[in-house]
């Protein structure tokens, strides 16, 4: 493969069978090679467990229905914060976007803000909610507002002023202006803050559950750790992968299916 | 927008109309078939932008119906003219009339940039140039016949990015014949176009001209294209009127005919002369 197909390669959807399975040949193919140093003992398996002996375990833990709950449980909490911290942040980006008297009255906090870590706040969080949920769901909504919230402005501020010139001789509302030139204009953009906020969403996850939690996946491997069941963090690493892979491509999916005019997503 | 439009358009007396520009008549074989076109009055219009001082004092009337080019250094105020007529910017003094019920949908402006919307298809980008019919029961079906008039009828459900540069302007075309405008005013259309598309799309200007009759206000910065098209071409310079020429070639025109040549040859010597000068 030549280096300008590798660049082209994740923005092109052709996706025909061939491509789909493409892209699980190198995952395949270290976990065939993880299964045979484990196997023949080149990597001990109190380091780094077999991937036969995570999968047992996972079958055990699906069996207790142990699993199934955990990840329920995590993937409430990361899809309820996200939406939350996500409308919030979507409503100033819509607002500071749209309106200057919005933007000078709040910008300038909002940026500030932005540069506390907000990780740096589990303790204060913990003060104020204990290991409760709404601790959990406050993390993950504050870290996923910033990227939903400075990529949706981003994205009504570039909209081509011509466009918006052209809607206005031709006589469209405020209303009809922002459906349709404003808005579809600004998407590309709040796809981008989508997709990052989603990575932040499972990160700030991760770390809440591990500090604070008596359920969850987070939980689970903290357990495991307790009881030196290493087959089980390393089953808990997993699946934060596989669900942070899913996220993503559930919000590919959206974007292809709404974009579908962007010369970027069209077959060619 | 209306409203807009209707504080920017001050009414003019009609009884000073006859007597703009006298010259400005025009032989009988060049008309369109219909004139649906309203006669447009401008009396001493000024414009600035901070200190420059862009128009100062145009007067000019055109008929009903006329094709009219203005040309012009770059920067001496032909946007701004047009912006100014088409109500987008503010008059600073003077007016500028187009008759009594003039609506937002009788005054289209065609840009440099074809300026579609990139999102939605090409017949509903046709169909935003109906204004506030977009959402009445004919809308396709106009939007539709708008589409074959500039010959893209074949391309309704395409995206945009797929044209060419040209077919993005006829698409735009369509969009501001939509309504069926009374004028449409021009802002150099076929600039970003290669020399073959813009001979195929001055054709297609001069054909729904003829076809609808509206009064037509092209700025561009060809002088052949301004003496092909135009029965008329208007001259700025130093925010005047410089030169009012006009071309009295019966149409169909065959391009490059000696009676065109020497009218493009004094018009660009009258430009190139008011560049020795400055
Ligand atoms: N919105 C604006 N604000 C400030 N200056 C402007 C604006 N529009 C045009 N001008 C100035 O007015 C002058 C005439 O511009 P324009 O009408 O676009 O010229 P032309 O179309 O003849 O090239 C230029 O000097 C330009 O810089
Ligand atoms: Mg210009």
């Amino acid at each position: 493969m030549s280096l300008i197909d590798s660049i082209s390669l994740p923005r092109s959807f052709r996706l025909p069978r061939l491509d789909g399975l493409v892209q699980w040949i190198v995952p395949i193919a270290i976990i065939a090679l993880w299964q045979v140093a484990s196997v023949t003992g080149v990597v001990p398996v109190r380091v780094l467990p077999a991937p036969s002996d995570v999968a047992l375990a996972g079958w055990k833990l699906l069996l207790s229905g142990e699993l199934v709950r955990n990840i329920w449980v995590s993937f409430w909490r990361a899809s309820i914060g996200f939406l939350i911290g996500g409308s919030i942040g979507f409503a100033f980006g819509l607002a500071n976007g749209l309106s200057q008297l919005s933007a000078k009255l709040t910008d300038t906090t909002l940026q500030m803000v932005r540069n506390v870590p907000h990780l740096a706040l589990i303790p204060l969080v913990i003060l104020w909610f204990g290991i409760d949920e709404s601790a959990k769901l406050f993390l993950v909504a504050l870290g996923v507002f910033f990227p939903i919230y400075l990529n949706t402005l981003h994205g009504i501020r570039t909209v081509d002023p011509q466009l918006i010139e052209m809607g206005r001789i031709y006589g469209m509302s405020d209303g009809e202006l922002f459906r349709r030139v404003i808005f579809p204009g600004a998407l590309p953009s709040i796809f981008v803050g989508i997709r990052f906020a989603l990575g932040i969403m499972w990160l700030t996850l991760i770390v809440a559950e591990t500090i604070a939690a008596s359920s969850g996946l987070g939980y689970m491997a903290m357990q495991a750790r307790e009881f030196m069941l290493i087959d089980v963090v390393v089953l808990s690493i997993l699946i934060y992968a596989l669900l942070g892979k899913l996220a993503d491509s559930t919000s590919r999916v959206l974007e292809r299916a709404t974009l579908s005019w962007h010369p970027a997503f069209q077959k060619r | 927008m209306q409203t807009a439009l209707r504080t920017s358009l001050p009414e003019i007396e009609p009884a000073g109309r006859a007597n703009f520009v006298p010259h400005a008549r025009v032989a009988r074989e060049e008309r369109p078939v219909h004139v649906s076109g309203l006669p447009l009055g401008i009396r001493g219009l000024r414009k600035s932008f901070g200190d420059n001082e862009v128009l100062r004092g145009i007067d000019l009337h055109i008929p009903a119906g006329q094709f009219v080019a203005i040309v012009g250094k770059s920067g001496c105020g032909k946007s701004t003219l047009l912006r100014l007529v088409a109500g987008l910017e503010k008059i600073d003094a003077g007016s500028i009339s187009l008759g009594d019920e003039v609506q937002a949908e009788d005054i289209r402006v065609m840009f440099q940039e074809p300026r579609l919307l990139p999102w939605a298809r090409v017949l509903s980008n046709v169909e935003v140039g109906l204004g506030r019919d977009r959402a009445s029961d004919d809308a396709h079906a106009r939007a539709e016949e708008a589409l074959t008039e500039v010959g893209l009828a074949d391309k309704r459900d395409q995206w945009p990015s797929v044209l060419s540069g040209g077919q993005k302007q006829r698409v735009a075309l369509a969009r501001a014949l939509v309504s069926r405008p009374r004028v449409l005013a021009f802002d150099e259309p076929l600039g970003a176009l290669d020399a073959l598309t813009r001979i195929s799309m001055q054709r297609l200007l001069e054909r729904v001209w003829r076809d609808q009759g509206f009064t037509a206000i092209l700025v561009t910065h060809d002088v052949s294209e301004a003496v092909a098209l135009a029965d008329r071409v208007l001259v700025i310079e130093e925010g005047r009127i410089a030169h009012d020429v006009l071309v009295n070639a019966a149409r169909p025109r065959a391009r490059g005919s000696v009676e065109l040549t020497g009218l493009e040859g004094s018009i660009l010597s009258h430009l190139l002369s008011a560049d020795d000068r400055t």
